[in-house]
């Protein structure tokens, strides 16, 4: 779904931002991508959307270069969520938010309104319906924006920071909108320092570090490798750090860390 | 000890929105606390930091009820100015926040604007850069530096204002963990060698909880919970509230439910593994 081939960039200021980056994303895979400030993070999904094009290199999105595609193509295809949702919104209202890019693709009034009501339900925002998006907090904002795309259903999703200012309960509500998304197939792309929030959803996770991808595997097995985590200034999960230094310690009552998440969850439950 | 900042039965509303942000409001914060702010996105906690360091209601109108107090004056009959030197606000964002050609001329910006004389003020840029440790970046154009070393020179200049109260509104949301903890680090400096006094707001708490003194939820606008970190975290109702309770956390509250460690004051995964030694199986 998404390839980058060799992609080298390089910002005005001359510092390389990714460096022969090469990545291959099928569709339907929920991909996380993780590493310290000014690794590259955000360049790299700048470069799936065309707001960057490689300047060595070739970025392919479903097949087609982005450098022979227009932003507007690709961004029926891919949505993306950004860090800082003040940049992505602008209406008067927050309905008029969600309904101005479903219009855009030319949906029809009463699939707008239909889609709508949907997103703002999902995203526990319908209070705010009337309301002008500059009232929200910046949490609820991030969920409008994410409502937002999701409304016109790309078969792309990229979520830039997704978990910041978000309560427990939201991030929970979103690692469950994104096993949605991928359990509909879609592909999902996540770019977070909240290792916590990532872990157990167990994506595929790409470590990047000055503008290069230094490790590429499941978070079963990245997620151990301590040495990889610290080089990249990345977290190691509690639960993976706790299991760890338990070593053979028998005293425990599970196998694993993921286990011992079911354990806790279950436990605050009864 | 004195309180630095009061907060009575503050109730406040916005003029548009369907709801009140805050509702009957009280906090006493005494004078070289590290408190911690948490509670659900769209509690009111942005409001609540807004009505203490003024914005509130001298920049956003709304109903107002109730009063707040900042080093004993009252933040509704002060002027901005007043309140500037008294309050020292850290945004999210730290590009919010530094617009200048260098380092120390962003440092400076908030003392030219209160006319401080030129000797005072370059005395001050010093210490806020030699706390901080970014002397090396005094020259450099702050839009070149990295992450973690921009929050740092817009800490300076919230410093280099002398506030005995600063508020951060989620330092560590924008950081990677290494330069997290290391903010995390700076706080507890600061309060130890300035006896500064922090209200952080803040959702990621496994770093925090180990430099507060107290956890303040809110939820609704209301305050529904204070205490100790401890005392929230290991509660019953925390994260009913959205309160991010590190799972580590999590884990060693069960482990004390079932008896198989004893250890009561919040441990880090390193900690916790090794109090598994003695415990029964």
């Amino acid at each position: 779904m998404i390839e980058f081939r060799e992609v080298t960039f390089v910002h005005q200021n001359g510092v390389k931002a990714l460096e022969n980056v090469s990545l291959k994303i099928e569709p339907g895979e929920t991909v996380a991508i993780v590493g310290e400030n000014g690794a590259g993070k955000t360049t790299l999904v700048k470069h799936v959307t065309g707001l960057l094009k490689p300047a060595l290199g070739t970025v392919l999105v479903d097949g087609e270069d982005t450098t022979r595609t227009s932003t507007a193509q690709l961004s029926r295809k891919v949505g993306v969520a950004f860090q800082n949702p003040d940049h992505q919104l602008f209406s008067e209202s927050v309905e008029e938010e969600m309904a101005f890019g479903l219009r855009n693709f030319g949906f029809l009034p009463e699939l707008v309104e239909q889609r709508v009501t949907w997103g703002l339900e999902l995203f526990g925002l319908s209070e705010y319906r009337k309301s002008s998006p500059l009232v929200l907090s910046g949490g609820e904002k991030k969920r409008l924006t994410l409502a937002c795309i999701l409304a016109w259903d790309p078969r792309v999703v990229i979520l830039d920071e997704p978990t910041v200012g978000q309560d427990s309960i939201q991030k929970e509500k979103l690692a469950g909108t994104i096993r949605m998304l991928s359990a509909s197939g879609k592909t999902v792309v996540v770019v977070s320092h909240d290792i916590e929030f990532l872990w157990p959803i167990q994506p595929r996770v790409v470590v990047m570090k000055a503008g290069k991808v230094v490790g590429d595997g499941p978070a079963s097995r990245l997620m151990q490798d301590r040495g990889l985590l610290d080089s990249a200034r990345v977290a190691q999960p509690q639960l993976v750090e706790f299991y760890d230094r338990l070593g053979s310690r028998p005293a425990a009552p599970f196998a694993d860390p993921l286990e011992a998440r079911r354990w806790i969850e279950e436990g605050h439950r009864s | 000890m004195s309180n630095i900042l009061e907060i009575e039965d503050l109730s406040f509303r916005y003029p548009d929105s369907p709801r009140m942000a805050v509702v009957d409001f009280d906090l006493a914060v005494p004078e070289g606390e590290v408190v911690v702010l948490a509670g659900p996105s769209g509690c009111g906690k942005s409001t609540l930091l807004r009505a203490v360091n003024g914005l509130i209601p001298h920049m956003y109108s709304g109903e107002y009820k109730g009063s707040v107090r900042v080093g004993g004056t009252n933040v509704r009959e002060s002027n901005m100015r007043e309140l500037a030197q008294k309050v020292g606000f850290l945004f999210q964002n730290p590009e919010n926040q530094i617009f200048m050609f260098t380092v120390e001329r962003d440092i400076a910006f908030g003392l030219e604007n209160l006319g401080v004389p030129r000797q005072e003020m370059r005395t001050r840029v010093d210490e806020s850069m030699r706390l901080l440790d970014i002397g090396e970046l005094a020259l450099r154009a702050p839009h070149e530096l990295s992450d973690g070393q921009k929050q740092r020179v817009a800490l300076a200049g919230v410093l280099a204002m002398r506030p005995r109260l600063v508020i951060l509104d989620e330092p560590t949301s924008l950081l990677d963990p290494k330069t997290a903890a290391e903010l995390v680090g700076l706080v507890a400096r600061l309060r130890k060698e300035l006896g500064t006094t922090f209200v952080v707001v803040e959702h990621r708490l496994d770093l925090l909880v180990k430099v507060a003194d107290r956890m303040v939820v809110m939820n609704e606008g209301r305050k529904v919970l204070e205490g100790t970190p401890e005392e929230v975290l290991f509660g019953e109702d925390a994260e009913s509230y959205g309160v991010s309770v590190p799972s580590v956390t999590r884990l060693q509250k069960m482990l004390l439910r079932d008896g198989l460690v004893q250890n009561r004051g919040l441990m880090t995964p390193a900690e916790l593994a090794g109090a598994m030694d003695g415990g029964p199986v």
